[in-house]
């Protein structure tokens, strides 16, 4: 089943008079419950097409069906909901809210859905369990280290259960052990739990952990190839 | 969102950003503390004196030799002698004045009173019984004097608080024989303490019958003033026009313009200082407006800064589901408990700072300065404060709130 899928899109940037045409022209579409990787080196284009696809920014041209339906075709009140309910980011500079603690941290996406307040506590510690930071749950997100600062961002976007999990340099920050552990987790949600991931990265052995890898460059897709031998983070720690 | 978790959304937010709430907070206090304190004065200002004319009753209407004042180049036509015992007489017959309850002349003048060794220049009041009615000051010791001794151009004082405490001590002062200018006079009453009422300071004065005043004091056969005392407020604006008309025909004035008297009643008097403490009352406002303006200046740019520095938590919110209403409902809350606890500790303050200013003027001026606390004050101050911290905590959480999430993730 189709779940992302993108018709020659377009973005185009103006500053200042100035056109910087980001994506030219992409197309492919995604199915539920893929991993895909999109490389490409900076200015390639693969962070506005991420941003793009989880309706963090508008599209200039072309066509985006989400699940089904066209962009264009949500409301403000619709596109908010999917964010909430339907996507989950993991970005690479984490934005969590700063004094604030783990759990409340996990919780800010309930506060924005449907999920009735008793069951708040109960799907944030759900959440925090899978990453493995129970223990953690009333340190401020000052208190951690960077790789726990990425996995308190990964149980706030599993929080709400949602469909696609969007990870933009989710490594980027971080030391190559506690970016094992991350990706192992990533991984882990594609494989156990069945969520659709779109992970991007510049690094050939961080993408080499999905199914499929996607290369751009000068905002087209270059080349679009399934991994033949991938990684698994979790053999990487037995190593 | 609910709005019971916008709300907690923002009491988290002013939590986590305790000093910057903190200084917003102080704006908002020091802005509503000094216009309360400044509107309280200038009411407790104005009450002070509306209370010390109205003390001499609504009722009361005087008569004043002269023109009008009209400046200081017409000061020496204050000082005519066209009231005289034969207006008395004109004005008590009902035929000319109906209306006229009672009626007194009045002389005045400063002279030296002595007692042994001790003296004392002060106010030396011609009168009748009248004076006390209308002051409501009655002898504590001793007895007022009467009509009779009034006829008879009697001999006899009653005197005020302070006279009797500097002449006698605490010695009996009823019965006495003290000097008003050179000649003696026998102490018949003395008055309790009083303090100001209108223009006369009670506890300062002695009062004689003013057929004495006349005749043994300053040798005259006319009055600084008489007063009238209608017998209700209502028909006071028509006896001032009855003595008006009576006056003019006994003294011969067919223009208006010359007349050599005026009137004056409390409602004039009243209207007067009204007018004077609303002019001073809009000066005091003026000056706790730039204070609110100020109050107001400190809160836009903490508001600027604060929302601003957020750019970022909004476009982390709407990535995570936030609708624009839930961000501006999160921001309007922010400004509302802001607005709000900074209203209640600067009424509280400005509650506080005026009664301690009604205190320590009431010591200064030794009068029953009357603590008050202006609701309008209090309304513009918060109105003033919270429309600031709206308006400036709205408007950029607003601009922020319509940018796309990655662009407000992206603000640096």
């Amino acid at each position: 089943m189709v779940i992302i899928e993108v018709t020659n899109l377009e973005k185009t940037y103006v500053n200042d008079g100035v056109e910087t045409h980001a994506l030219r022209g992409v197309s492919f579409s995604v199915n539920s419950g893929e991993f895909i990787a999109i490389m490409g080196p900076s200015g390639s284009g693969k962070s506005t097409l991420l941003h793009i696809l989880g309706f963090l920014d508008p599209h200039t041209g072309g066509e985006y069906k989400f699940d089904g339906k066209s962009i264009t075709d949500y409301s403000k009140q619709e596109i908010a909901k999917v964010r909430n309910k339907k996507m989950g980011f993991i970005f690479q500079a984490f934005n969590l809210l700063a004094r604030t603690t783990v759990l409340e941290n996990v919780k800010l996406p309930l506060l924005y859905s449907d999920v009735p307040e008793s069951k708040w506590n109960e799907l944030a510690l759900q959440a925090i369990e899978s990453v493995g930071l129970s223990h953690r749950i009333n340190h401020e997100s000052s208190q951690l280290s960077g790789g726990e600062k990425q996995r308190v961002a990964i149980a706030r976007a599993l929080v709400n259960n949602p469909q696609v999990i969007f990870a933009d340099e989710p490594t980027g920050n971080l030391d190559s052990k506690s970016g094992q552990v991350v990706m192992d987790i990533i991984q882990r949600l594609s494989e156990e739990q069945g969520r659709t991931v779109i992970l991007i990265t510049h690094e050939t052995y961080t993408a080499e952990h999905a199914e499929r890898i996607i290369t751009m460059r000068d905002g087209q897709i270059e080349s679009d190839k399934t991994v033949g031998q991938r990684h698994h983070a979790r053999e990487q720690f037995i190593k | 969102m609910i709005l019971k978790h916008s709300f907690k959304t923002a009491v988290i937010g002013l939590k986590s950003h305790k000093s910057r709430s903190a200084l917003t907070i102080l704006g908002i206090v020091i802005g509503i503390t000094a216009i309360i304190l400044v509107m309280a004065v200038g009411r407790g200002a104005e009450n002070l004196i509306l209370d010390q004319i109205r003390g001499l009753g609504s009722r009361t209407i005087i008569i004043e030799p002269g023109r009008e004042p009209q400046g200081p180049s017409s000061f020496a036509e204050f000082f005519t002698d066209s009231l005289k015992q034969k207006d008395v007489d004109t004005l008590l017959k009902p035929t000319n004045v109906q209306g006229i309850k009672e009626l007194t002349p009045e002389v005045i003048l400063v002279t030296t009173v002595s007692y042994g060794n001790e003296s004392i220049r002060t106010n030396v009041i011609g009168s009748s019984y009248l004076m006390a009615k209308i002051l409501d000051i009655y002898p504590d010791k001793g007895t007022y004097f009467t009509d009779e001794d009034i006829r008879q151009k009697a001999s006899v004082v009653v005197i005020g608080s302070k006279i009797k405490e500097k002449l006698f001590g605490d010695s009996d002062a009823v019965g006495e024989k003290i000097k008003v200018k050179d000649r003696l006079y026998r102490v018949i009453g003395t008055l309790p303490q009083k303090g100001q009422v209108s223009l006369f300071n009670a506890d300062d004065m002695v009062v004689l019958p003013y057929t004495t005043v006349q005749q043994y004091i300053t040798g005259t056969n006319y009055f600084n003033s008489i007063i009238v005392q209608a017998e209700s407020e209502e028909i006071v604006s028509r006896v001032v026009k009855e003595i008006k008309l009576t006056l003019r025909e006994s003294h011969n004035i067919d223009d208006p313009e010359k007349d050599d008297f005026h009137i004056t009643t409390q409602a004039d008097a009243v209207e007067r200082v009204k007018m004077i403490t609303g002019i001073l009352t809009i000066l005091l406002v003026s000056v706790a407006a730039i204070s609110l303006l100020v109050g107001g200046v400190g809160i836009m740019n903490i508001m600027l800064v604060s929302v601003t520095e957020r750019t970022r938590e909004i476009g982390l919110r709407k990535s995570l589901g936030a609708t624009e209403k839930d961000i501006m409902q999160q921001f309007l809350f922010e400004a509302i408990i802001l607005t709000a606890i900074g209203g209640v500790i600067g009424i509280l303050l400005g509650a506080f700072f005026s009664f301690l200013t009604s205190l320590i003027l009431s010591q200064i001026v030794s009068l029953g300065w009357a603590f008050s606390f202006p609701i309008s004050a209090v309304l513009l101050g918060l109105g003033v404060s919270g429309f600031v911290g709206l308006v400036f905590g709205l408007y950029p959480a607003r601009q922020a709130s319509i940018k796309s999430p990655i662009e407000a993730l992206r603000y640096e």
